[in-house]
């Protein structure tokens, strides 16, 4: 049997007998020159398997987690298209394991030169967090997205899976292949004989597959460019996905924890006897930082840890919000880390230019991804095995490994959908945890739960921000912004955390939204500031841009205003000559919105712009006064990602991160006191909800050169859109978030 | 003594304290884990299921409380047959990360079973309660309206 078929039959396939003489068809062994193999790990496959044929049918291999975003849909459709199978007829799953995956992600090309350790390490980094992207793609010629990647590599594996069988059958049938087409699943012969894929991948699994032959022209496509129904959708409507908090093991029992609230703070000792004495309870577990409770019901556990009395460590954070603040900003006085766009001169004022000043800032911000933080392990002493939702299953394999004090090999992840991950779920700490935990209890599966209140309160927070502008206008026009943004740097942070590396070298990411928009400034420079703090911060739904959007935008809007234009006339006057299908969004959602610059009593209305991963994206928001309060009663979104497999996918993606830019724009905020997150529950920290949503216009234009990203370009625009509406709205301006303190929103 | 339960037309008995909400029983115990847990404090919504056709949060329903026949997503419908909000659901391809949508098609299960017909300010009304994270709700009001209308053809 090969490897793939032992992986998927253990991990995923009830059937063995139908898995036996399937064949699995890989990009490795296609792409990789015979003479230069990769050298894998023990344990690896030598080939790197996406798409499995057996009798049973035909299964995709992602090596992407879905957390929402549709991509297994998207990425089946794009094998689909090449192989010639209907959708309906691909199946789906998550990649067992790192173990037959990740050699993939280093196949050659995206990282040449690199020793294999540390390409495995840069795509891993990269892919899953798809933030880090950015500095891996600075130090890479052409820096292709990952979506892009995906796109060539997918239709590749369909491609040369189709062709295999295509060999197959002309050996079966005396053919000659070139006489040979496919569609269907199946391999026709001139005579309209009828061959089905799934019958001929035994003799498929013979041939050596060819090369990859030359992919379809957009304009052949059947299935990419429309939108699919979602292959996950039925089983999300009616109970039966299964989420990393839905895996149910026999025998297995279910556990809570406590960690110290103080950040950062140690757990000095704890007073269980209450705890023990409670119903269900089977074991009380201290853990790093904190203490566990292992019981019959996750409830139970939940009440039992609450009970224990815990000594708790300080944490070696500044007590509280405003010492953090002061922190940050102080940071703007210091050298920069960066100076990542610098053009003209900004030192002097151009003669008889109006000056324009201001300070803004923007919170720490929770995840609050609607499953909280879980995993479940099973340790036997010499294999563990973990399931949780994750992006990162290398991190997370060696990371069980080292606290279980195994080899990499003998721990196995287990990747299950995610019920939201908007990057909270790249870290290491929920595996870590129940890791610790299944180590107590070896030969136990134990399913490890965060409470609401623990999820909330130890997050790896979208890092709080400050910046300081400075601007001129002159003739209706800008002539000069210089922009300092001040934040911890949330890369070097999760470098060391993740992977272990030192942290060094500017940090694009902490001015990524502010110094890459597409505007014909003539002096223009920003400089980015790295606030030296610990507090946990991490990959938010897109990082810097989700509050450098907020800064650099709200900023033109004040330029805007300054220099007696129209703001959304402003905007584009200085976009046209500088990126044209930026320009055009712009334009879009002038007309998707009938923008006039006008608004009745009572109405306010906000452009904003943000070129994020890829892809620009202008919106329009526009609010209204209500007895009730300020309420956001419509949106309109235009985007330009180059091409758009699904537009129902990418349209969601759209309207999903507005909405989540939105939520923290009006109420999100994580503050602190004691050196612990005041914030505990969706009441402190709320989003929007279906009556204060807007309603929502999205046009998905196709006009850029390079296929940008969808999942999080829509966040970082919808925040100044807001802020630029309810100055439109009231005059007043609004320059730090979350809006709900100075505005009267409606909740 | 072991407590009774009837859930989706199974009786089902529990060995758990009379207290534990009755999320925590059927998702731990009777192993019906497509009721979610968001917040426990009434706050989200996620664990919403019908008691006696009435909308309610499972994480706040001690289940010595339960005083009627328990229906939860698993019993409003499945893959082979889905329920009318379910297939709604689907046409309306709602679901993002799709862990709210249990509780979503609970609610909004319930509120067509009040309300056939309901309004926009009724839908808000009723739907208010239940977070997603993912920012669905354009996809749910639509989903609602023509679950709506499917049942009135009927
Ligand atoms: S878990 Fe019950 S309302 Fe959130
Ligand atoms: S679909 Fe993800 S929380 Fe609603």
């Amino acid at each position: 049997m090969s490897r793939i078929g032992k992986i998927a039959r253990r991990s995923f396939l009830v059937g063995s007998v139908a898995i036996v003489g399937g064949v699995g068809f890989g990009l490795y062994k296609v792409r990789q020159p015979a003479a230069n193999p990769l050298t894998p790990p023990e344990g690896a496959a030598a080939i790197t398997p996406f798409v499995l044929i057996d009798a049973q049918g035909i299964t995709l291999i992602s090596p992407r987690a879905e957390m929402g975003q549709g991509v297994h849909t998207t990425w089946a459709a794009l094998i689909a298209e090449e192989l010639d199978v209907d959708m309906a007829d691909v199946r789906v799953i998550h990649g067992p394991a790192a173990k037959a995956y990740y050699n993939s992600a280093v196949v050659g090309d995206a990282l040449p030169g690199r020793d294999y350790d540390k390409s495995e390490f840069q795509h891993s980094v990269a892919e899953a967090l798809g933030v880090l992207g950015k500095l891996i793609s600075f130090q890479i010629t052409g820096g292709s997205t990952s979506m892009k990647d995906g796109f060539t590599r997918m239709r590749e594996a369909g491609a040369v899976a189709r062709e295999t069988l295509k060999l197959a059958a002309a050996e079966q049938l005396g053919v000659p292949v070139g006489q040979l087409r496919t569609a269907q699943g199946k391999v026709i012969a001139p005579d309209g004989t009828e061959l089905p894929y799934t019958a001929l991948a035994g003799a498929a699994a013979e041939i050596t597959p060819p090369s990859a032959p030359a992919l379809r022209d957009a304009r052949d496509w059947r299935i990419l460019g429309k939108s699919q129904p979602r292959v996950d959708m039925v089983a999300k409507s009616t109970g039966t996905a299964q989420f990393g908090i839905d895996v149910r093991l026999p025998d297995m029992r279910f556990a809570a924890l406590r960690i110290n609230p103080a950040l950062g703070g140690t757990m000095q000792g704890y007073d269980d006897t209450a705890a023990r004495a409670m119903p269900g309870v089977e074991k009380v577990v201290p853990l790093t930082n904190g203490v566990a409770v292992v019981a019959c019901n996750t409830w139970l556990a939940q009440q039992a840890v609450d009970a224990i009395k815990v000594q708790w460590g300080a944490s070696p954070n500044p007590p509280d919000t405003d010492a953090v603040f002061a922190r940050i900003a102080a940071a703007l006085d210091d050298a920069p880390n960066s100076t990542m766009r610098d053009d003209g001169d900004v030192a002097t004022l151009p003669t008889g230019a109006t000056l324009v000043e201001a300070a803004y800032r923007a919170p720490y911000l929770a995840h609050a991804t609607m499953e909280p933080m879980n995993a479940t392990a099973h340790f036997t002493g010499d294999a563990l095995e973990v399931w949780c939702g994750n992006q990162t299953p290398v991190f997370q394999r060696n990371t069980c490994a080292k606290i279980a004090g195994l080899e990499p090999e003998a721990v196995t992840i287990h990747t299950t959908l995610m019920g939201g991950g908007f990057g909270r779920r790249g870290e290491l700490d929920f595996a870590s945890y129940a890791t610790e935990l299944a180590v107590a209890m070896p030969g136990v599966p134990v399913q490890l739960t965060w409470s609401r209140a623990e999820d909330m309160t130890h997050d790896f927070y979208r890092p709080g921000a400050v910046a300081r502008f400075r601007g001129a206008v002159q003739n209706g026009k800008a002539v000069m912004v210089d922009g300092q943004i001040a934040a911890q740097s949330a890369v070097h942070q999760a470098m060391g955390r993740l992977a272990g590396l030192p942290a060094a070298g500017p940090d694009k990411v902490l001015v990524e939204g502010a110094f890459n928009q597409p505007y014909a400034i003539p002096n223009y420079r920003i400089r980015g500031h790295i606030a030296p703090l610990d507090i946990p911060v991490g990959f938010w739904r897109s990082v810097g841009n989700s509050f450098n959007g907020f800064f650099h935008d709200t900023f033109l809007d004040e330029l805007a205003h300054a220099a007696g234009r129209d703001p959304l006339d402003f905007r584009l006057q200085m976009m046209r000559g500088e990126h044209a299908p930026s320009a055009g969004c712009l334009e879009t959602v002038a007309q998707m919105s009938n923008w006039t610059g006008k608004t009745p009593e009572g109405v306010g209305r906000g452009v904003a712009f943000t070129y994020s991963f890829g892809t620009p994206v202008a919106q329009v928001v526009e609010v209204e006064q209500t007895e009730d309060g300020i309420r956001i009663a419509r949106a309109w979104i235009a985007c330009d990602m180059g091409i758009a497999l699904d537009r129902s996918i990418v349209e969601a993606q759209m309207v999903g991160g507005m909405i989540y830019g939105l939520s923290a724009a009006c109420f999100g905020e994580i503050t602190f006191a004691e050196g612990r997150v005041e914030q505990q529950n969706f009441p402190d920290y709320d989003g929007l909800r279906i009556h204060n949503t807007p309603v929502t216009e999205v046009s998905v234009l196709e006009t850029n050169a390079h296929m940008g990203g969808a999942g999080e370009p829509g966040t970082p625009p919808s925040m100044p859109a807001l802020g630029n509406a309810l100055f439109d709205l009231t005059g007043r301006r609004a320059r730090s978030l979350p809006l709900m303190h100075d505005f009267d929103l409606l909740v | 003594m072991p407590l009774t339960l009837t859930v989706n037309g199974t009786d089902h008995q529990t060995d758990l304290p009379e207290n534990v909400p009755l999320l925590w029983v059927l998702r731990d115990d009777l192993g019906l884990t497509g009721t979610k847990f968001g917040c426990g404090i009434a706050a989200c919504g996620a664990c919403t299921v019908h008691v006696g056709g009435v909308a309610v949060r499972s994480c706040q329903l001690p289940v010595g409380d339960v005083w009627d026949e328990v229906t939860t997503i698993e019993g409003l419908g499945t893959p082979a047959a889905l329920s009318a909000v379910q297939a709604a659901w689907v046409e309306h391809q709602v679901a993002q990360c799709g862990y709210c949508q249990s509780g979503q098609i609970m609610q909004a299960a319930a509120l067509l079973a009040e309300i056939p017909d309901p309004s926009d300010a009724e839908i808000d009304e009723a739907m208010q309660g239940n977070l997603c994270r993912c920012g669905t709700y354009p996809r749910i009001r639509a989903a609602v309206k023509t679950a709506s209308a499917k049942m009135k053809e009927v």
